[in-house]
């Protein structure tokens, strides 16, 4: 049976600022969503609270996976769900190699029941699955043996985050931006890249203000956003429509949340996004 | 099982120490220069630069005494049963019990051995101690000099290379005893040898003592590898000098790492002497609980061309503290001198604290140098990504920790102590054996 990702009514507040004003979202497992919308109006607010970042805060509604409510696991209980956030800006984490990384991560998420100091997955296996998913994502093998994210490129660091997912297979993908900084060749590999991961196993959310990726992945539902709500969902027309024209149409059907929209510039000049 | 009643480290226990050794004249004669300096210096305040951050008040000399009777101790050392040295020599309490050199080695004119089968074949060897130490320094390398209960001595001729790498162990077993034991390295012109330390407890409860000195003579175009792991328990006191001196072109590679002991002060130099002459100082120290891990290290370019490269990284947890007082120092001929220094906390727990001072002291006019010191918390957003991948709080912060130290691993050559440093952080942080 397929998994459901349900977001009801979701609220959430940074620094005790509302971001998100009710926000309601239905994923499943197999389904491609595009999140659209101008910037600050919670897309990666939307990403974030997803997977448990400590300063999003959870002010009203649920999230949950299979009608489970996960709104106070950690970051980790969530992964392990088969939640996975492909970062805008991923992390350096110094010294620590990619494969080593990895190697862990996979082992958890397969035995979610893992404790820490518990045996990890086969190093053999493991090597050889990670060398075919680099090679399957156009990968230089010898990145698994660099830091993590280390002096990577902006082109790497995203790549790193598709081979993640690759790896780590999850029921629900929310991908941020992973088109964004990118020039068109690194947008093609993602996109790429994205297009032969989907299918019938993974949900995925894909923020973007880019055509490319949709074009290889495209959506069966668009959904725009303003002011911290879905204010239209449509299909993949939609997410063409907004890309040649802007949000001012979406703007005029939505008087209520264009004024908030306003309001939120005047007060907080660099809204979290 | 203490040597008597009479109150250790005074004047009749010093006659009394001197009365059980056979040793040369010279030495002797040493001895009481350095017993009389200690006794002066005692009255003196310790250098406040380099003490004053550090309470030594709970430091009682009077509590600890050296062992005469032989220990029969058990050592669980990090390394000991890990490679095929060339030689291995080890003390514990002070006291000789291990001397091996494999034949081939010592065939080519190498010592390898304990004070007391060096005094007794090559005394003058020894001659060249207090090169690099002298036992005026202050208080401890004089109380030390007095007391000196031998140590690890390696002696590599002119052009010798030894391949395989030698290991020496300081141990203390029995309740409140006294190591004062000294490494001395000379390397003949040429020569080149690697050196792996390590000091360890027997027990993990009894309190113990160590005032040490380390001695590393590099003659011009040798090189040294010379690793010192410190990982006594938790209940040692740790006060030691280590200097080497590096002639023209000799190159010493120099690996400290701080573990164990409740408080250890190093007072670590390198002279760079000659021309040429380079250093590269690694350190890695991990403090938990109430310890305290405390450097004051020294790198003084003398001649031009010479190079030093220190890099530190600490880990702190719980209430522990590290002290670190870092300088360089560049003589008015030292021109072109490349010199960086730098050290980095990184802490676990609120309660944690370090002290990271860097410092340049350069009269001469064209030189390269650098220094720096970071301190900061586990990075949230490093723990959050970690955790968005399925590992847990304190899995995620203990791979950032690792992570952390492994840019030291990265300069270290030899394999045998990166994975040694690598899995004696990981038994500190909880996991593995």
């Amino acid at each position: 049976m397929a998994s459901v990702l349900t977001i009801r009514d979701l609220q959430v507040a940074v620094d005790e600022v509302p971001i998100l004003r009710g926000v309601n979202l239905t994923i499943r497992q197999g389904e491609i969503h595009a999140l659209m919308g101008p910037n600050g109006s919670g897309k990666s607010t939307l990403a974030y609270a997803l997977v448990g970042h400590p300063r999003y805060e959870i002010t009203g509604g649920s999230i949950e996976i299979d009608g489970t409510n996960i709104n106070e696991l950690d970051p980790c209980e969530r992964a392990r769900l088969g939640l996975f956030l492909a970062f805008q800006y991923p992390v350096t984490i110094p010294g620590v190699k990619v494969a080593d990384f990895l190697r862990h991560a996979v082992t958890n998420i397969r035995n979610p029941n893992r404790k820490e100091g518990e045996g990890l997955i086969p190093m053999k296996d493991f090597r050889k699955e990670l060398r075919s998913r680099m090679e399957e994502l156009g990968m230089d093998t010898e990145f698994a043996r660099r830091y993590l994210n280390e002096g990577f490129s902006g082109g790497e660091k995203k790549r790193m985050e598709i081979l993640q997912l690759a790896m780590l297979q999850p029921k629900f993908a929310i991908l941020d931006e992973t088109d964004s900084g990118l020039d068109s060749d690194a947008v093609r590999v993602v996109s790429e890249g994205l297009q032969k991961l989907s299918g019938p196993q993974m949900g995925s959310l894909i923020i973007t203000h880019h055509e490319r990726l949709l074009e290889y992945n495209v959506p069966q539902f668009t959904h725009v956003m303003l002011a911290g709500k879905i204010v239209e969902t449509g299909d993949a027309q939609l997410a063409h429509e907004l890309h040649n024209h802007g949000y001012a149409q979406v703007r005029e059907r939505h008087p209520n949340e264009a004024a908030e929209e306003e309001l939120r510039l005047q007060k907080v000049p660099a809204a979290a996004e | 099982m203490t040597m008597t009643a009479v109150a250790p480290w005074t004047a009749a226990a010093f006659e009394e120490f001197l009365a059980n050794r056979q040793e040369p004249v010279w030495l002797t004669e040493r001895r009481r220069q350095a017993f009389a300096t200690y006794q002066k210096l005692l009255k003196q305040p310790l250098d406040p630069e380099e003490f004053k951050r550090l309470d030594l008040r709970a430091l009682r000399p009077e509590k600890y005494s050296l062992i005469t009777t032989e220990q029969a101790a058990t050592l669980s050392t990090l390394m000991a049963d890990r490679a095929e040295f060339g030689g291995t020599v080890s003390h514990i309490d002070g006291r000789s019990v291990v001397s091996q050199l494999r034949p081939e080695y010592a065939a080519l004119g190498v010592v390898f051995g304990s004070w007391e089968t060096v005094l007794a074949t090559r005394p003058e060897i020894l001659q060249a101690l207090e090169r690099a130490v002298p036992a005026d320094s202050d208080r401890f390398s004089a109380w030390h000099a007095a007391f000196c209960t031998g140590g690890t001595v390696l002696y590599v001729p002119r052009n010798v290379e030894l391949s395989a790498p030698l290991y020496s162990l300081i141990g203390l077993s029995a309740e409140n005893a006294a190591d004062l034991s000294h490494t001395l390295v000379v390397l003949e012109e040429g020569a080149s040898a690697t050196l792996l330390e390590e000091t360890c407890s027997d027990s993990a409860t009894a309190a113990g003592l160590h005032v040490g000195a380390v001695e590393l003579l590099l003659a011009p175009g040798s090189q040294l590898r010379y690793v010192q792991l410190q990982n006594w328990n938790d209940k040692v006191w740790h006060i030691a000098h280590q200097s080497g001196r590096v002639a023209r072109d000799a190159s010493l590679q120099w690996t400290v790492a701080g573990l164990g002991s409740r408080f250890a002060h190093i007072h670590q130099a390198i002279h760079l002497d000659g021309r040429g002459a380079s250093a590269e100082v690694n350190g890695v120290t991990f403090a938990t609980e109430r310890q305290v891990i405390s450097y004051y290290t020294q790198q003084d370019h003398h001649a031009p061309d010479t190079r030093s490269d220190l890099l530190y990284k600490d880990v702190l947890r719980d209430r522990a503290r590290v002290v670190w007082r870092g300088m360089i120092k560049v003589d008015k001929d030292a021109q072109k001198t490349d010199g960086y220094q730098r050290n980095d906390a990184l802490l676990m727990s609120a309660d944690a604290r370090s002290d990271l001072i860097p410092g340049l002291e350069i009269e001469a006019d064209d030189v390269r140098c650098t220094h720096g010191a970071t301190a900061g918390r586990v990075d949230e957003e490093q723990l959050f990504y970690c955790m968005c991948r399925g590992l847990s709080r304190s899995e995620a912060m203990h791979m950032i920790v690792e992570g952390f130290f492994q840019r030291i691993y990265d300069r270290i050559p030899v394999e045998l102590v990166r994975e040694t440093l690598s899995q004696a952080v990981q038994k500190k942080l909880g996991l593995g054996d």
